[in-house]
Formats: structure tokens, C-alpha cells, sequence
């Protein structure tokens, strides 16, 4: 980057980084009335009076959107209170039209969890200070219109979304320590069902806390906080810059300033964002319209009951009982469809080795190639599994397997079927029919010899020989020709 | 005195309020005499007693408070359109945002 520092200096600092997810809850409606939460309708037709914060309105809190901010707390291991409380968070800016936020404050959902990352084959937990809920804001647009130098236009469909914001502690200590948890974080929501975790539709949303210290000094830098996160990829490079120029400001013996900075994609810098010094009051208080969130142990069991099995847990159960490297549990449990597809075609019979080959090379590939991401759509899991079989028993060769494969994904039609229909069971392979030819010669020399002789007949025997080591996969015609050329010397 | 005329105008200008000079010392006097009020409080003893998030409703009554997540479209997009200061349909335009001067 423009700082230039070398990297001796660099490597005199230590990094001290903190997220802050926001996440939009899978539910239908939104979170304090019954318009609905769906991405991408026609501006401003999601709304109501409680959304629009008319007067005399009241919100009425989406017990489902309390389920799912439960079932994540639980997922991070964090205690969820029995009863935590909203709050008002009071700020004016045209995006939330009643002047404040419903946020929870003082008493939040959950406290204490953690998620363990791995990084460079070494696990980290990595502390959760908060989860709590929120009501999204809703989306400003400044750009785009004849008027924009003066006007903003306001879509209010997503004001009211029911967020959950996930605070971690500042245990993270590099770029890619930070990218780590947050993929950890987005496949676990993912996984639970409690968000959709799409970063384009703004579903999951980082925010970072930043500071650097001399390595080996005890006390936390001044911070600041970088807004606008929203990829794994500007996470990464937003932090790296932030970082280095917080460094390059200490090297110059400059104080870091306590500020949001926000990631300018286009710049490729964070920069600061124009704020007073007092913007951060927000005053916040309890919200007078809402019930607090009272959470029994009952329900709570319920949540956790019904909670499927975390990323972390079934990584280590695909390493344990199917004996494949951390790698390959990696890659097959990225998703739970691609994971559950993966032990149905193991449950069907296929060795899960070369179950995880076909899926991670073949399946995933042509997935990626047609842009559809149900697997099962295209090839049932027993079908993949009887693909594997014959190639496996080697009634059929590995590179008709992949042709075969092809065709499956296609067409969706049993592997059987293919087969036979474009003759694939038989062995065409002229190089691989004279192989076994000869291999069978050369076991037979006096059979050979009586050919040789003028024992015509014997030629029968060679082709039957041929046949039973193809297991009568072989083409036939093409036996006879190899067996009489090869004969003849 | 608890409010200070610099809180006056400190929180006044949070509420995106303009007094005229000679509000500023009604309001520091009556949100002093308020304040002094609520301050009695203090003078009970409180420590057995459980903290109190709501008053409208006891805790085991929370079962009332809950929504099912169903939808229901409020059909008033028009209307709210129609309603507002300003707008360009479908969307609402408020004046650019610019941070207000200190």
C-alpha cells in the first residue's frame, strides 16, 4: 500500500480487531408488525403505518424472529437471559421515520458465547461479548436520480427487518483471523436457518473495531471503526489498510483518533466519516411500548432440541466416521444440502472416499459450470452411488465414468440406463481390449503356439478368455479382430 | 442545581431543537425541579426488591405480547406516498442529508 512501510515495522505491531455482524432473521413478516420481510419487491410496497412510524401506532414483537435470535444464540454457545429488554436508540436520520431505533441496550438477548475458528491447522475460540435484536433500518438512496446532488430517496420496505447483531470480543488478531470468523459465523447462521446470510441482498452485514499496539504491550491502541464490510473480500483488504494505517500514524509519532472510517470500494481506502463529536449519544432508553423478552427454560430446551448439527461438529463427525481428511469434511460440509447429499451417496453404498472425489471434483464443477446449487436435482444420490460402484469394480473405465456422469447431469437419467443405451458397459477401448489380449497370451503360450500351428480353433478360446476377464464388457467384434491380429503376430 | 444551562442546550440541540434565548433558563429551572423530584426516590430502600422492566403488564403475562409471524399487506403504499411531505413514486425524497453544524 501508499504507506510504504517495510515490513520489519509491520511486524512490530500487533493487530487488535473486533466485528460487529448484523444479520437479518429468516422470517416472514417483520419484527414489530405483519408486513412482509421479502427482498426485492417494488420500493415502499412493504409498508404500514407501525413501519412508517405514524403516530399513535404500536409494535408488536414476532415471536419467530425471537425463536431464530435464540436458536443463534444458543448456536454461539452464549447464555441467553431469561429476560433481556428493548431499548430506544434515539438518532435522526430519514431511515428509521419515528426518530429511533428498537434496539435492546442494557439487556440484551444473550451474553458470554464463543465460536472456535480454524486457521492454519490450529483452533481459536474467539469470544462473543452480545447478541441482541434489532429492527433494520431503512435503505437511502443518494444516488442515481436527475435530483441526487440535493435529494435522497427512501425505500422503506426493509425498515422494521428483524436483525440480530452479533458483537465479538476483540480476540481476532489479523485480516485473515477476522475473515476466518466471519465465514465460521455465516456458515453457523447459515446452517441453523436463521438468516440467509446473503451478502449482496445486505442479509449479514460487518462492521470493524480496529487498533494496533507494539507487540508485547498489555494495553488495547485507541480504536476506530471501520463501516462497510459487506464481502469477505473487502473485510480483508479494508482491515489490511486500516491496519497499516494506523502503523504508518504511530511510526510518525500522530495519536489515532477514536472515528468511523468508512471502506470507499472504488478508492480502495477507508476514510473518515464527517460526524459531530456527540452523534454517539443516543440516549438510549427503555422502550415504554414493548413487553420485556421473557425466554423459559421450556422454550429454551425446545430451541435447543430442535437445533441440527453445527458446521464444527459435523466436520469432525465426517473426519471420525468416514475417515476422510479435514479437507474434504471441509469442503462437503460447506453447505448443509451438499453435506446431507454427501452422506446419502456414502449411505447408498459408495466407499466415502471416492463419494467425496465425485462430489468435490465432478458434481461441484458442473454445479459451478451450470449455476444450479440443488445437487440432488440433477443426480440422485443412489445414482451417483451405482455410478461409483461400476467404476469402482471396474465394469466400466474412470474416464467412461466421467462421460457417464456428463450424461446423468444432464439428463437426469439412472446410470444403468446410460450405460447401456450409449454403450458405455462395453469396453470400445481398443488399447485396453489388446492389453488384455496379451496379457493372456502370454499366460497361453502353447495355446498360442497351436493357433500358430494351424489350429484355427483355438482362436475361440482366446476370445472366450477375453471376455470372461472383461466380465463380457468387452466389444465383441473388436475381441476378434484384436485376438486374430495379434495372433497372427 | 443538577441541569446546567450547558446541558440545556446540549440536549436540546440532540432533539434538533432551537431555543430562544430566553427558554434556555425556563427549561434548565423546570428540568432541575424534575430531576430533584425523581431524586427522592433514592431516599427508599430498594434492595429487596426485584428490578422492574415494565409497568404495563406482569412478567407472567408475557405470553400476550406475542405475534405470529404471519404477513399482511397493509395496502396503504399509495396512500403513504400521497401523504407525504414529499415524494417521487415509489420512492419517498427527503432534502439530501448533510450533517447538521455544531
Amino acid at each position: 500500500m501508499e504507506s510504504g512501510i517495510s515490513p520489519d515495522v509491520l511486524a512490530r505491531y500487533e493487530a487488535i480487531i473486533g466485528l460487529e455482524v448484523h444479520a437479518q432473521l429468516k422470517t416472514a413478516s417483520k419484527i414489530f408488525c405483519a408486513c412482509s420481510t421479502r427482498f426485492g419487491d417494488p420500493p415502499n410496497s412493504n409498508v404500514c403505518p407501525v413501519c412508517l412510524g405514524l403516530p399513535g401506532t404500536l409494535p408488536v414483537i414476532n415471536r419467530r424472529a425471537v425463536e431464530l435470535a435464540v436458536r443463534a444464540s444458543l448456536a454461539l454457545n452464549a447464555q441467553v437471559q431469561e429476560r433481556s429488554r428493548f431499548a430506544r436508540k434515539n438518532y435522526f436520520y430519514p431511515d428509521l421515520p419515528k426518530g429511533y431505533q428498537i434496539s435492546m441496550y442494557e439487556l440484551p438477548l444473550a451474553t458470554a458465547g464463543w465460536l472456535e475458528i480454524e486457521f492454519d491447522g490450529q483452533v481459536k475460540r474467539i469470544g462473543i461479548t452480545r447478541l441482541h435484536m434489532e429492527e433494520d433500518a431503512a435503505k437511502a438512496l443518494h444516488e442515481g436520480f436527475p435530483d441526487s446532488d440535493r435529494a435522497t430517496y427512501i425505500d422503506y420496505n426493509r425498515c422494521g427487518t428483524p436483525l440480530v447483531e452479533i458483537v465479538s470480543e476483540p480476540d481476532l488478531r489479523t485480516p485473515a483471523e477476522a475473515q476466518a470468523y466471519l465465514e465460521e459465523l455465516k456458515q453457523t447462521l447459515e446452517y441453523i436457518e436463521v438468516s440467509d446470510c446473503n451478502m449482496e441482498e445486505g442479509s449479514l452485514r460487518c462492521d470493524a473495531n480496529v487498533s494496533v499496539r507494539p507487540r508485547g504491550d498489555g494495553k488495547f491502541g485507541t480504536k476506530t471503526e471501520v463501516k462497510n464490510l459487506n464481502s469477505f473480500r473487502y473485510l480483508a483488504r479494508a482491515l489490511e489498510y486500516e491496519i497499516e494505517r494506523q502503523i504508518a500514524a504511530l511510526e510518525q509519532g500522530e495519536r489515532i483518533l477514536q472515528e468511523t472510517r468508512l471502506w470507499n470500494v472504488a478508492a480502495g481506502r477507508t476514510e473518515t466519516m464527517r460526524s459531530k463529536e456527540h452523534a454517539h449519544d443516543y440516549r438510549y432508553f427503555p422502550e415504554p411500548d414493548l413487553l420485556p423478552v421473557m425466554i423459559d427454560a421450556v422454550w429454551k430446551q425446545e430451541i435447543l432440541e430442535a437445533m441440527p448439527e453445527l458446521p464444527a461438529a459435523k466436520r469432525k463427525r465426517f473426519v471420525a466416521e468416514y475417515g476422510l481428511t479435514g479437507y474434504d469434511a471441509r469442503v462437503l460440509s460447506a453447505t448443509r444440502e451438499l453435506a446431507d447429499y454427501f452422506e446419502a451417496v456414502a449411505g447408498a453404498g459408495a466407499a466415502a472416499k471416492s463419494a467425496a472425489n465425485w462430489i468435490e471434483g465432478e458434481l461441484l464443477r458442473r454445479l459451478k459450470e451450470s449455476g444450479s446449487a440443488t445437487p440432488a436435482e440433477r443426480i440422485a444420490p443412489a445414482e451417483l452411488a451405482a455410478l461409483i460402484g461400476r467404476v469402482e469394480s471396474g465394469e466400466i473405465t474412470a474416464a467412461s465414468g466421467k462421460r457417464v456422469f456428463a450424461r446423468m447431469f444432464e439428463t437426469g437419467e439412472p446410470a444403468a440406463k446410460i450405460i447401456e443405451a450409449e454403450g458405455f458397459g462395453q469396453i470400445s477401448d481398443s488399447g485396453e481390449i489388446e492389453r488384455v489380449v496379451r496379457e493372456i497370451m502370454e499366460r497361453e503360450p502353447g495355446n498360442v503356439a497351436k493357433y500358430r500351428a494351424g489350429n484355427e480353433g483355438v482362436l475361440k478360446f482366446f476370445v472366450g478368455q477375453v471376455m470372461r476377464a472383461t466380465r463380457g464388457q468387452a466389444n465383441p467384434q473388436l475381441v476378434n479382430e484384436t485376438v486374430k491380429r495379434l495372433l497372427a503376430g | 442545581m443538577k441541569i446546567t444551562r450547558e446541558t440545556v442546550l446540549y440536549v436540546a440541540d440532540l432533539a434538533h431543537l432551537e431555543l430562544p434565548e430566553d427558554e434556555v433558563e425556563t427549561y434548565r429551572q423546570q428540568l432541575d425541579q424534575i430531576l430533584t423530584y425523581v431524586e427522592k426516590l433514592n431516599q427508599l430502600d430498594t434492595s429487596g426488591v426485584d428490578p422492574l422492566a415494565q409497568v404495563v403488564a406482569a412478567p407472567a403475562d408475557s405470553a400476550t405480547g406475542w405475534r405470529s409471524d404471519e404477513t399482511r399487506d397493509a395496502g396503504i403504499s399509495a396512500e403513504a406516498l400521497m401523504a407525504a411531505p414529499d415524494a417521487s413514486s415509489p420512492f419517498f425524497r427527503v432534502p439530501k442529508v448533510i450533517e447538521r453544524e455544531s
